[in-house]
């Protein structure tokens, strides 16, 4: 087992080296003048510019300049904001937990309605409850999730008015951020209506994120759980008298769960992804819509730190998902 | 050489008459054919292709042409309707259908094109990788290890940051986000391929390596290919709304979907109908692709139905 994690630790470095290198030619690729990009400034006079070039290092050769990046980036600095100059580094982590509760929340929603589904859509194979889930999975993974954020706006939100437009919490609410997860810190704060607010604010959020990974998880179950009851021991325990609810959930859903674990690890990407369209829309203050801003105000710190930072984060959780595979299925950590 | 005593059994075949042989076409047909789905959204496709190419003589007007008069008109059945504007028109005026129609064709196109340059460049990548093996392999796969550690809407966003915003470098950045896909499904295809007999007689006759890759072991990988090039479709589709969405894709008056429901947004409470209606369009065209690839997949590989995610 030690061997396995070592090698997949390895084959991480590489990876991260190359992402590293991307974003740090991000900065040097972007149209433009490199010091006026960096300094915010436009149209400067020479002998301020070498003064500048001096100052951001960006006289020296490449080789060395990457060293020294990546050298700050080891040491957690991946500069300053050109817009608020706070630190990038601590932008993202205030930020991180807003993204993390809305992907955890997108997540538990796809899980708790997908596998049942999937389950249901298998054991009610071609009946018209199968077909239903599956026209249904097809349409959400098809979804483009911003226009399904405006419907659910103009519905919920316009319409019927049940739920907020717009951000993480009502203004009027003034909750120290503790931990970063609303929730949490709303029911240390002991203030059970600001709490409700927060819940109330993360419903239509967590339903456009947990559309699609809903529509996969569903997809993947059925096909799973098509395969598993397919299997002798499934009519074994059938033939030993076993209630077929029984042998459903305790005998086929717990093996047919392992593809589904995967492609759970797996959509952490797809997530992020769909993060930055919910966040933009729902204005939710996270690092996807930071990251946008950065985008749109040409903030390139922000914009080469958030890059770094996110494909750090799913190559760390691709790494987790493959040790717990290696951990649920010997085969692989052999192989 | 058959003796007499023990025909060939296929010749025996052959000779009969009685047993014709479907072609592979017809052959695949059939497969295609039994999935209904899969059937309609080719059907669909093939309506939407065919509106791409005739969107100037369809559309009742020009996509980008004002109406001044007619600001926020609803769609027809609404009241203040006017058939002249079916869906209605936008806040300056302009005709939805007619945006929506020219829209299929800037869709259709982005899908189009952002395919064929990663499928182009991922058949290369993916054979050098599977062919040569060794440093070139490792290089290469990397490589595609950080582009598949981004998110694909991050690194759709970051093409973007660097070339700067448009629909011509939305299709690059489409395009780039795609390529991995395309160079891991070839390079497994030729390393299954490349030790088989077909392979191995045809090095011995003398093949080069140039001929061995490309038309030899290619065509035999072409299955998964054909599949994951139609769902890309529906993918580069996806992609580029949401970079229009945010701004970052078309660019305004470009009658795209995603930019169309960017410049509605302000106007989401008063007219619906510029809201709905772009999305709409987005939605059943993926759709369209997705039953078509997935109709596909059970056609072409029937190996690869388990991974129907």
């Amino acid at each position: 087992m030690l061997r396995f994690v070592l090698r997949r630790l390895a084959l991480i470095v590489p990876t991260f080296i190359g992402v590293t290198l991307l974003a740090f030619a991000l900065i040097h690729l972007i149209p433009g003048d490199p010091v006026e990009n960096v300094s915010g400034e436009r149209g400067m006079d020479p002998a301020r510019r070498a003064r500048l070039l001096h100052e951001f290092g960006l006289d020296r050769p490449l080789a060395v300049q990457y060293a020294s990046y990546v050298g700050q980036v080891l040491r957690g600095d991946l500069g300053h904001s050109l817009t608020t100059h706070d630190s990038v580094a601590a932008e993202f982590l205030t930020l991180f937990p807003a993204t993390v509760e809305l992907a955890f929340f997108a997540l538990a929603f796809a899980l708790v309605i997908g596998v049942p589904a999937g389950v249901l859509a298998a054991v009610k194979r071609n009946t018209i409850a199968d077909y239903a889930v599956m026209g249904v999975s097809l349409t959400g993974y098809s979804m483009p999730i911003f226009w399904w954020a405006l419907l659910l706006i103009l519905f919920f939100s316009v319409q019927l008015g049940w739920t907020p437009v717009s951000g993480r919490i009502a203004v009027a609410y003034d909750v120290p951020a503790v931990t970063g997860f609303m929730l949490i810190d709303t029911l240390r704060a002991g203030d059970p209506a600001a709490f409700r607010s927060a819940l109330s604010h993360l419903v239509l959020p967590t339903i456009v994120l947990g559309t699609i990974p809903l529509a996969v998880i569903a997809r993947m179950t059925r096909s799973a759980m098509l395969e598993v009851l397919r299997e002798d021991y499934v009519r074994a325990a059938r033939a030993k008298g076993l209630p077929r609810w029984r042998v459903i959930v305790v005998h086929a859903l717990r093996n047919a769960l392992i593809p589904v674990v995967t492609v759970v690890g797996l959509q952490v990407g797809l997530l992020l992804s769909g993060a930055i369209l919910t966040e933009t829309i729902f204005s939710w203050p996270g690092v996807g819509n930071w990251l946008i801003h950065g985008v749109q105000s040409r903030d390139y710190p922000v914009v080469q730190g958030g890059i770094l930072l996110i494909a750090a984060i799913v190559i760390a959780v691709n790494l987790v998902v493959d040790m717990l595979y290696g951990v649920v299925n010997p085969r692989i950590r052999h192989a | 050489m058959p003796s007499a005593r023990h025909p060939n059994p296929r010749s025996a075949l052959r000779a009969e008459p009685a047993i014709r042989y479907p072609s592979r076409l017809a052959e695949f047909w059939r497969a295609f054919a039994q999935n209904r789905g899969a059937v309609a959204g080719l059907a669909l496709v093939g309506m939407l292709v065919t509106l791409a190419l005739v969107a100037d003589v369809v559309a009742p007007h020009s996509p980008i042409e004002q109406f001044r008069d007619f600001e926020l008109l609803p769609p027809f059945w609404h009241a203040g309707g006017n058939l002249r504007f079916p869906l209605g028109t936008d806040a300056v005026g302009r005709d939805i259908l007619s945006r929506l129609i020219h829209g299929t064709r800037l869709s259709l196109l982005i899908g189009a094109t952002s395919v064929a340059i990663s499928l182009t460049l991922g058949c290369v990548l993916g054979l050098c990788a599977g062919y040569f093996r060794g440093v070139t392999d490792t290089a290469i796969m990397r490589l595609m290890d950080v582009m598949l550690a981004l998110p694909s809407l991050l690194l759709a966003i970051a093409v973007v940051a660097i070339l700067g915003p448009g629909l011509i470098n939305a299709m690059y950045a489409i395009a780039i986000v795609l390529l991995p896909h395309y160079v891991r499904l070839t390079r497994a295809a030729v390393i299954a391929e490349a030790g088989r007999e077909y392979v191995t007689s045809s090095r011995i006759a003398g093949a080069g390596a140039l001929r061995l890759m490309f038309a030899t072991i290619l065509p035999n990988c072409a299955a998964p290919l054909i599949v994951q090039a139609t769902l890309g479709f529906s993918n580069a589709i996806l992609d580029a709304a949401a970079l229009g969405f945010l701004g970052l894709g078309a660019q305004p008056p470009t009658p795209e979907w995603g930019a169309m429901l960017a410049s509605a947004l302000e106007f989401i409470q008063r007219a619906p109908w510029v809201v709905t209606s772009p999305g709409l369009a987005i939605l059943v065209t993926v759709l369209a692709f997705n039953l078509t690839g997935d109709g596909l997949r059970d056609a072409l590989d029937p190996k690869l139905r388990r991974s129907a995610a």
